[in-house]
């Protein structure tokens, strides 16, 4: 569905992500991991459209991306979440999310100062949206309150809640449990679980390396930028290179 | 509902009170601050539709402010243009120079963007000064006419201005609400808040950030384009810093990114400054260490704060509401 060959990212003399083969598998729940600088989340800015790469191509649904804007990409069914939630804190929870939908409305300055039928179809198709996008995550009880007096783990669902507003059919998750509790991380988990279900193809930035094992059906292990191990989480459990990587230098460690 | 907390309620009282105002006071020089006050409040509108609700605070707002009187200006007294026609003319042709400026300054951010834009109303400031020839330099321009009659009404009174500048100003508020609460102010906020997370949502921050440029232009001459009309002579000094800086004051006492804010905050100083006249400029010691605190301690103004209260008091309500019920049950049970 998404496939990328030969992707590179140099900054400066610091090569990033380094000639990566990768392909995304449809409808499955996929992980990337590895060590901390390993290039995960420049991989995953390199794919939506945040940096531009420095040489490969990003192919989806047969389609060039490479060089694509960000919000292009989010146009064409790519849509993602960031490590850290940006979210107006003085604003609803609801009010956060009505803006997901944006992407599929065609509105503009004139339907807004006249009000047009459009804009008030479009208004209600929006606030349906984020209705039922934050119905999806579980947080109906609390789309009214501000977003300043909702927990870290609800922000993070309000996050997701964005992301499918935005009706995409890959959605990328860069890290969606730091900074949570184990409790809340099995529950996240427990919703990347649901939206995989839905038909979602999810594509996920992981460190709980057992969430991850019990989760995902493919992985995907950076190091230094290289793709060092591909496979099932069992493979990958097994696999000599990846325990170098994580435990630094000797596998008899 | 409690009757002071009503918005319509409030609303139609200020509206009825904008109404019988000149009746009330039949005093030449309130009215006079009073429009002056309503022309601020358009060129504050514009200021916050891209600083508050945009997030790009422009240091040009001024500048676009003194492009509006100008055009107006030169249109009617160097070629003798009449006045509807120029009034139209002033706040398009200085979206048209904002268009243009706004390609250049949005390629910068934050800091950068509000110091480029600051040369840009310094750069404005200068081009009207010593261009003599097209602007009069600093003898400025005299003589704009008063707007021609409409049917039977005319605006030679100071009390027909009143109400022009009443009815124009009722309906860029009206335009400004319908823009911050639809779709199209949905964006710009999502834009203040992260662009890179308005990108990842599809949206084109790129276009919509010219949008809210040009349209903060549109309000800055058509403010502009008012004074000129009202005040009838024009010289640079509408192009100084001064003037944003002044613009910018009252949008942070109302509250920055609050749709009541530039009313709240303009007419609030307006007034006060009237009746601190007699310090002259030492006005500034009490304004100065005022402006500090509210900072400190409300970032989004006088609006902003009592929102959140409101919105304490509520959910306060809320929570103690949920708190008797569950009693009540537990009561019930035992």
């Amino acid at each position: 569905m998404l496939e990328v060959k030969g992707l590179t990212k140099r900054f400066g003399g610091n090569v990033a992500v380094k000639s990566v083969d990768y392909s995304v598998q449809q409808g499955k729940i996929n992980a990337i991991i590895g060590p901390n600088g390993a290039g995960k989340s420049t991989f995953f800015n390199l794919i939506t459209g945040v940096h531009e790469p420095t040489e490969g191509t990003i192919i989806y649904k047969n389609q060039e991306i490479t060089r694509q804007p960000a919000n292009v990409i989010a146009k064409l069914g790519v849509a993602r979440t960031f490590q850290s939630t940006h979210l107006f804190e003085m604003s609803t929870v609801k009010d956060n999310v009505i803006v997901g939908h944006r992407l599929r409305t065609k509105s503009n300055l004139f339907d807004s100062i006249f009000r047009t039928k459009r804009l008030k179809e479009e208004e209600q198709q929006c606030i349906a949206k984020a209705e039922e996008s934050l119905d999806f995550v579980g947080l109906s009880h609390v789309s009214d309150q501000l977003v300043t007096n909702i927990s870290q783990e609800e922000k993070k669902r309000v996050a997701f809640a964005l992301a499918l507003a935005t009706d995409p059919e890959i959605v990328f998750l860069d890290e969606p449990t730091a900074g949570v509790n184990p409790d809340e991380t099995d529950e996240m988990a427990n919703l990347i679980q649901k939206m995989s279900d839905k038909g979602l193809t999810i594509c996920l930035i992981e460190h709980k390396m057992p969430m991850i094992m019990r989760l995902a059906h493919h992985i995907m292990v950076l190091n230094y930028g290289e793709k060092i191990a591909e496979g099932t989480p069992a493979e990958i459990q097994k696999n000599e290179e990846v325990i170098k990587a994580y435990l630094g230098g000797t596998v008899s460690a | 509902m409690n009757i002071l907390t009503n918005k319509k309620v409030i609303i139609s009282l200020l509206i009825v009170l904008g109404i019988v105002f000149p009746f009330i006071i039949p005093n030449l020089y309130y009215l006079h601050i009073m429009t002056l006050a309503f022309i601020w409040t358009i060129a504050v509108y514009g200021l916050n539709l891209l600083a508050g609700y945009t997030g790009y605070l422009s240091l040009a707002h001024g500048g676009f402010f003194a492009i509006g009187a100008y055009v107006i200006g030169i249109l009617t007294v160097k070629l003798e243009m009449g006045f509807w026609l120029s009034f139209l003319l002033a706040p398009l042709v200085t979206m048209f120079i904002g268009l243009i400026i706004g390609l250049f300054a949005l390629r910068t951010k934050e800091h950068f963007f509000a110091i480029y834009t600051l040369c840009v109303g310094y750069i404005i400031y200068l081009v009207i000064d010593k261009w003599e020839g097209l602007t009069g330099g600093v003898r400025g321009l005299i003589g704009i006419p008063l707007p021609e009659a409409i049917g039977p009404i005319s605006f030679q009174s100071p009390t027909a201005q009143y109400y022009l500048a009443f009815i124009i100003f009722l309906l860029v508020v009206a335009v400004i609400y319908r823009i911050v609460h639809s779709l199209t102010g949905r964006t710009f906020v999502a834009i203040r808040n992260s662009e890179d997370l308005a990108l990842s949502l599809g949206i084109s921050t790129k276009r919509n950030k010219l949008l809210a440029f040009v349209l903060s232009t549109f309000f800055a001459g058509l403010a502009g384009a008012m004074y000129a009309g009202f005040i009838r002579f024009i010289g640079p000094e509408i192009a100084y810093t001064t003037i944003t800086f002044d613009l910018l004051t009252y949008m942070i006492v109302g509250g920055i990114g609050t749709f009541a804010g530039p009313i709240v905050g303009t007419f609030l100083i307006v007034i006060i400054s009237q009746n601190l006249q007699f310090l002259q400029d030492y006005r500034m010691l009490i304004f100065g260490p005022l402006l500090t605190l509210l900072i400190i301690f409300s970032p989004r103004g006088i609006v902003g704060f009592i929102q959140m209260q409101l919105y304490q008091r509520k959910r306060k309500k809320q929570e103690s509401l949920a708190y008797k019920n569950r009693e009540e049950e537990t009561n019930a049970g035992g």
